[in-house]
């Protein structure tokens, strides 16, 4: 939906100023929040920039060649791959656990978003543990060694049980919100249950489906635990190499550019899909929740699925996290620093958690209520801090910080800052799919009646939105709390985190000892999740 | 709902923000900041024998060398940190060539045997660690190979692995360039790839696939077994150290003093402290490593340092790693 598509909507060519700033004006605030708050993101690519420049003709070298177009090749591939498998996974859960009378809902629905807890390095490296060639399951079986895991299999396999929830976390929103009028008046004249979810229920879900696609398959470009654990030749691993070698920095921004630049061009695809459509109510009145659809026989295969998805992606990683934990509490604990560290992730992951929906409120109103090439713009750069490996995010503000506000450098505020920024993508596509859904006529109709737009923003849209605030706000947190790179650099000397102190054991070969820090991130994960489900799901 | 959920949010922002106060008033005297691409567990004992010695705190920040590296190059005149302690020689060069390091005076040099050090004296070896190939327990001790050149051999296809990310095995080919030349390194790596090696993340899930009898020999560094063999004397792998061909080269740990540092003098203790007897026996017995100062005793169950055949080359020339990743991109091994 930009400012062509409104043009030709109104029937008639635009005048260019209206091109770019749009039909629409924004309020000026809201314009000049926008602008900082696209700043604020578009860092991490600024610092590419500059790294890029120190040494351009080299950098031109280490990208133009055949190897990058082999890895971006690859990288892809696995991206796809893994986007579309998880939508295919998170389809059926999100419509089980918000529109059926499937027996215990909210808990499958919290137990089904866990696994987005678990850090992609930690969760590949139990998955070999398990199914190795020589794992836990070669044993079970008692066979001599398994086929190998490793490569394109194992890195899909992780990155598919480890992302889908980044699909169904704004599926279920969107379902939640769904006008069900539309869906009934087609099942009264006469549309099968099956064809009213094809030709009714499967286009209104589009955006959010996009949205959460997107979210992954930026993730699966940006990964790096699970493909180095996995031993799949990646685009970011090559990043990390470059670093690595110890003189790469020029190298490692040009590649960096290059993973901005892929993901600038799957922006214009995703554009295309959630291309101006009105998807809000049609009627007037209160938001209505759905019937649920009685399952009847169908849910005993319904349970088998979510049983099935639930055993593998969360059951089997942390029955092994279990095993190792129970091995360590033998060993004596330190339950002081576990819940020092706990306390840390805590902290660190709402503060960055807050910061990014409100910026990420501000984002999606600018994109949706007020589409324009400017408006575009701070979107989309908003998403390249996301599909930036960790450490790129980390040294751009290393950089900046200690050129710009070296007072601040290494405080509690620039991690969550760069949390923030880092994961802000998160927030912004939930709420911009729930933004969607809401009918501008209400918006309209309150500042006909004399209220000023930040009241409307306040008062009418943000209510409105506030399952896709959530959403977001709850993706952010469940981000920043396993994310390291960037508070392994960034934070206060002596700031553990659960997940650095899963790093800590992991980097000197104690994976068993990782256990206890890895569970206590699931427990702290657990509850929001629970809360979260709850919302507006189907009356009971 | 909302309501409370935004107080609640309320309340531990400004929690958050009075512990953003607290961390910006802690600056204090008599505290030396340091980053370490070694790990705690290692390192802390260490550190407490300089702070006991001098009565100065160490605040040290964790990290992977060459992502710490990146970032004082980042930080440029501006860093916090006094010093530098890093898992290999490539992270330090990295460092020094950007001119953040300080040059150390002939005495600290002078504790460690020149191929240990900078050539351009601005870092300091602490340990030395030796290449060798580790071995699980369904291999015969007589079939172990005496270089990892021939480790191409039909034999051992698909039962070795290495990691190619790790510097080690990076200085390792660069050695081999410099020695035996280019040809012979690549024909070395075209045969590995060939002959089906299994590439590992790191060091330690190598020795740990090992252990599980996924692989039967690994190219690792020496200490990692030594570390698994402290915590359990049964642990089914074993090491050897290659006579030839520099199967056994020497890599080290070391630190530097930053340039910036606003306390070189106490930051020069603390390098002092690392070479003295005592910290280097420290190492020596806990981490396994080779203590690189004259009169400390090695390890007794490895190879002492003067029987492994130590190839004329300095590490300086080591920092010719652009050329070895070319080389191992080239072959398919990275």
């Amino acid at each position: 939906m930009d400012a062509a598509a409104a043009g030709r909507a109104l029937g008639r060519r635009l005048p260019p100023a209206a091109r770019v700033f749009g039909v629409r004006r924004p309020p000026l605030v809201l314009l000049g929040l926008g602008l900082v708050v696209g700043l604020a993101a578009a860092l991490p690519a600024l610092y590419l920039v500059f790294a890029v420049l120190d040494d351009a003709r080299g950098a031109l070298d280490a990208v133009l060649t055949g190897r990058t177009v082999g890895l971006i090749t690859r990288s892809l591939g696995l991206a796809v791959a893994v986007t579309a498998a998880a939508i295919a996974i998170a389809v059926p859960l999100a419509w089980l656990t918000v529109r059926s009378d499937l027996p215990g809902r909210r808990v499958w629905a919290t137990l089904l978003t866990l696994p987005l807890v678990i850090p992609s390095y930690i969760g590949a490296y139990l998955f070999v543990s398990a199914l190795g060639p020589r794992g836990a399951l070669a044993g079970l079986l008692g066979v001599e060694r398994l086929p190998s895991i490793y490569g394109f299999t194992g890195a899909f396999l992780v990155l598919t049980l480890f992302t889908y929830p980044l699909v169904l976390i704004p599926l279920r929103g969107a379902l939640q919100r769904m006008d069900p009028s539309l869906e009934e008046a087609a099942r009264v004249m006469g549309r099968s249950p099956r064809d009213v979810f094809r030709s009714v229920v499967l286009p209104q879900l589009a955006p959010a489906i996009g949205a959460g696609g997107v979210l992954v398959a930026l993730y699966v470009l940006s990964d790096f635990g699970a493909v180095s654990i996995m031993r799949f030749n990646s685009f970011t691993r090559d990043i990390y190499i470059a670093y690595e070698s110890g003189f790469g920095r020029t190298e490692a921004a040009a590649l960096g550019m290059v993973l901005v630049l892929v993901m600038l061009v799957l922006f214009a695809v995703y554009a295309r899909v959630r291309a101006a459509r009105a998807l809000h109510r049609v009627t007037p009145g209160a938001q209505r929740p759905a019937q649920p659809v009685r399952l009847g026989g169908w849910r005993w295969p319904a349970l088998a699925f979510c049983g099935a998805v639930a055993a593998i992606a969360l059951v089997l990683p942390v029955g092994v996290l279990l095993y190792w934990a129970t091995k360590q509490i033998s060993s004596g604990l330190e339950l002081g620093a576990l819940a020092t560290n706990g306390w840390h992730s805590l902290a660190a992951a709402a503060a960055a958690a807050l910061a990014a929906s409100l910026g990420a409120i501000v984002v999606a109103l600018l994109s949706v209520r007020y589409p324009s090439v400017v408006t575009r713009i701070v979107e989309r750069v908003g998403y390249a801090g996301y599909a930036l490996p960790g450490i790129v995010v980390a040294l751009a503000l290393v950089f900046f910080t200690t050129r710009v506000a070296l007072p601040l450098y290494q405080t509690l505020g620039v991690l969550v800052f760069a949390l923030a920024i880092h994961y802000l993508p998160l927030a912004v596509s939930p709420i911009g799919a729930s933004l969607l859904q809401v009918p501008p006529r209400l918006e309209e109709a309150a500042r006909g009646l004399g209220r000023s737009p930040l009241a409307v923003l306040r008062t009418i849209t943000t209510p409105l939105v506030a399952s896709g605030v959530l959403g977001g706000g709850a993706l952010v947190f469940l981000h920043a709390l396993k994310e390291l790179p960037a508070t392994l650099l960034l934070a206060p000397i002596g700031f553990d985190t659960l997940a650095t102190d899963v790093w800590h054991q992991t980097s000197f070969g104690f994976y068993e000892a990782s256990a206890i820090p890895a569970l206590l991130l699931l427990l702290i994960a657990a509850p929001p999740l629970y809360l979260l489900s709850a919302r507006g799901s189907v009356a009971s | 709902m909302l309501l409370r959920r935004r107080r609640v949010a309320l309340v531990a922002f400004t929690g958050l923000l009075a512990g953003l106060a607290a961390c910006g008033s802690s600056e204090d005297e008599n505290t030396l900041t340091m980053y370490s691409g070694r790990i705690a567990p290692i390192l802390s004992p260490a550190v407490k024998q300089y702070e006991t010695a001098s009565g100065f705190d160490v605040k040290t920040r964790y990290g992977d060398s060459p992502a710490l590296a990146a970032t004082l190059t980042e930080e440029g005149k501006n860093s916090p940190a006094d010093l530098f302690f890093a898992q290999d020689a490539g992270s330090l060069d990295a460092v020094e060539k950007q001119g953040l390091l300080l040059k150390l005076p002939a005495d600290v040099l002078g504790r460690v045997p020149a191929r240990f050090r900078s050539k351009a004296g601005a870092w300091v070896g602490v340990t030395g660690r030796s290449r060798v190939i580790a071995y699980g327990e369904d291999v015969k001790r007589s079939e172990l190979p005496d270089s990892p050149l021939e480790l191409t051999d039909e034999k051992w296809k698909g039962r070795v692995g290495w990691a190619p990310r790790n510097a080690s095995l990076q200085g390792y080919i660069t050695a081999l360039r410099l020695v035996e030349g280019e040809d012979v390194a690549k024909r070395w790596l075209e045969g590995m790839v060939a002959n089906d090696v299994q590439a590992f993340d790191s060091n330690i899930p190598v020795r740990d696939a090992i252990a599980k009898g996924e692989i039967e020999l690994g190219l690792i560094n020496h200490y990692y077994v030594a570390e698994a063999q402290a915590e359990d004397p049964d642990y089914p792998v074993k090491v050897h150290f290659p006579p030839k061909d520099l199967g056994s080269l020497v890599n080290t740990a070391g630190v530097a003093v930053l340039a910036s540092s606003d306390d070189k003098e106490q930051a020069l203790a603390f390098v002092r402290q690392m070479l003295s007897a005592q910290t280097q026996r420290y190492f020596a017995d806990s981490s396994k490593e080779y203590p690189l100062v004259a009169g400390v005793q090695a390890p007794k169950e490895l190879t002492p340092l003067a029987d492994i055949p130590a190839p004329d080359i300095d590490l300086a020339k080591l920092g010719d790693l652009q050329g070895t990743l070319r080389l191992m991109r080239e072959t398919g091994a990275l």
